[in-house]
């Protein structure tokens, strides 16, 4: 748990800005939804409350909002990824 | 090396001998041998990957992933590799794995062997699922094993749970490790980061089995059967009316129709005891009208045209007197069970899709569920760890656009029923997880 909770705050510190992407471990999220309240303009909620992140790299002026929504989600479920993981070929 | 035929087409007939020469007996190790000879060793990693590569060989668990570009992700990937072969086979209407484990777990043994070799794995496991029977014979092959010095990496087998995402790779991981049978939200692939950190390679056992014979027979041999593009035989199991579900042994390009024993032009005049409708690829998978099916070619092209695929070959002919909404809300029923409850969109839409699911299978006008499904699987699509949501809303939606007609007469009262029996198979009991013991 401490463990993860580190890195997801270190990925959103190292994270460049431009081109970073939200990323939700589904498995960790219980349906807070502080951060669509934080960033209301990237993520909406379904109608059970869990978030729906916004297929899309999060807008500048956005990052700080959403920088706060990886450091203040409950559960540690965000986190913030630089965009050049996206196209990775993956096995 | 054998050069890749240049014609498209070399189905080459339905009834083929390769994994199963013999699929009423359990070969013992000495059996195997005098039928195939030892495992095909090549000295070093590597070397057999491009004979794997030539064969143009892909999973047989369900994804059809190309098993060379998996070989090679793990060889290349730092530090120890680990080989595990993957029978879990949760899929309660496939029997393939456990058919193949039985009668000849040497021939999947000596795959798994080959492919710890040619990853330079130090350690290899056999994920089994938890058939008492099957099990144990493995175990016992894995005896035979040891007692005979024939291997070279050791093999512990290891239980697989009984649940339908057992198989599901970073589960497998988990489970093997000790842990539960959950899958894990992971960043990175097995295949980069999987049993104790290390590089692991997840093959499905029928995979395995392939790779031996092509380490035996050559890339050219493999691809006497099947098509160019998909070549090589593949196991089935298929389900048809009024019959005990059969394994066969069959290849890409066969006549789809003749092994789910559907007649072309019945099945088009929609006469009245020709099936209606065929499921292809299990509980993930799709049903297609049964006059669309029988024209095809059992090919991943061909069913990718009508939005589906072969997933880990089941294919079932729907009796024309079993009604297609009830057997579908049966199968979501049990899925939605069969959730691990670990990711909200999954927890909290699979067991609504069900239950109007339920409801559509009954008489009445059911405007609100029909349109309350679609919105529900639009809503969890994509949004699992897991393949789990997704691949159970691809069947729920070719349900309710293959069975229309079926939903039209449910609102007038009507079904085209005639009886309560059950078709598609589900395990008996249904046994839903509860508690974290039933994960192991």
């Amino acid at each position: 748990m401490t463990m993860h909770a580190t890195n997801a705050a270190t990925d959103s510190g190292t994270a460049s800005g431009a081109g970073a992407r939200l990323r939700l471990d589904p498995t960790r999220c219980s349906g807070h939804g502080l951060c669509a309240e934080l960033l209301g303009e990237h993520i909406a909620l379904d109608e059970w409350g869990y978030p729906i992140i916004a297929d899309r790299a999060i807008p500048a002026q956005l990052l700080a909002d959403a920088r706060r929504a990886v450091t203040d989600c409950p559960a540690l479920a965000l986190r913030l990824d630089k965009a050049a993981r996206e196209g990775a070929a993956r096995l | 090396m054998a050069t890749q035929p240049s014609d498209t087409s070399v189905y080459q007939g339905s009834d083929f001998r390769r994994l199963l020469p013999y699929p009423d007996r359990s070969l013992s190790l000495e059996q195997h041998r005098a039928l195939y000879g030892p495992a095909s060793y090549r000295g070093a990693p590597q070397v057999l990957i491009d004979e794997v590569r030539a064969a143009g060989l892909t999973g047989r668990g369900g994804a059809g992933f190309p098993t060379y570009r998996k070989l090679e992700a793990v060889l290349r990937a730092a530090g120890g590799a680990v080989v595990v072969a993957n029978g879990a086979e949760g899929e309660p209407a496939s029997c393939k794995d456990r058919t193949l484990l039985y009668s000849d777990p040497h021939l999947v043994l000596d795959g798994l062997q080959l492919a710890a070799e040619a990853v330079g794995a130090r350690q290899a496991y056999a994920y089994i699922h938890p058939d008492q029977r099957v099990l144990r014979r493995v175990r016992e092959a894995v005896a035979e094993r040891v007692r005979a010095g024939v291997d070279r990496v050791p093999v512990t087998v290891v239980e697989a749970a009984p649940r339908f995402i057992a198989g599901q790779e970073t589960a497998v991981v988990h489970r093997i490790e000790g842990g539960l049978a959950l899958p894990r939200y992971a960043p990175l692939r097995v295949s980069e980061r999987g049993i104790g950190g290390a590089a692991t390679l997840v093959q499905n056992v029928e995979t395995l089995a392939h790779l031996a014979l092509i380490a035996d027979y050559g890339a050219g041999w493999f691809r006497a059967a099947g098509t160019s593009d998909e070549p090589g035989t593949l196991l089935a199991t298929v389900h048809r009316p009024n019959a005990t579900p059969r394994v066969i042994e069959t290849a890409p390009g066969a006549p789809l129709g003749e092994l789910l024993g559907l007649d072309a032009a019945t099945a088009a005049a929609g006469g009245g005891s020709a099936p209606r409708a065929v499921l292809i690829g299990g509980y993930h998978g799709t049903w297609l009208p049964a006059d669309r099916a029988t024209a095809l070619p059992l090919t991943n092209a061909a069913l990718r045209a009508e939005g589906a695929s072969l997933g880990a070959g089941v294919l079932a002919a729907l009796p024309a007197d079993c009604c297609g909404l009830r057997e579908t809300a049966r199968v979501v029923s049990y899925l939605a069970a069969e959730s691990a409850g670990q990711c909200g969109p999954c927890l909290n839409g699979l067991p609504r899709i069900a239950h109007a699911l339920r409801v559509l299978a009954g008489p009445g006008v059911h405007a609100r569920e029909r349109a309350d499904v679609s919105r529900w699987a639009g809503q969890i699509e994509r949004r699992g760890a897991c393949h789990h949501p997704d691949g159970s809303i691809r069947l729920v939606r070719s349900a309710l656009t293959v069975f229309e007609e079926e939903l039209w007469r449910h609102g007038q009262g009507m079904c085209v029923a005639s009886n309560d029996r059950a078709f598609l198979p589900l395990p008996s009991p249904m046994n839903p997880p509860r508690t974290d013991e039933d994960w192991r």
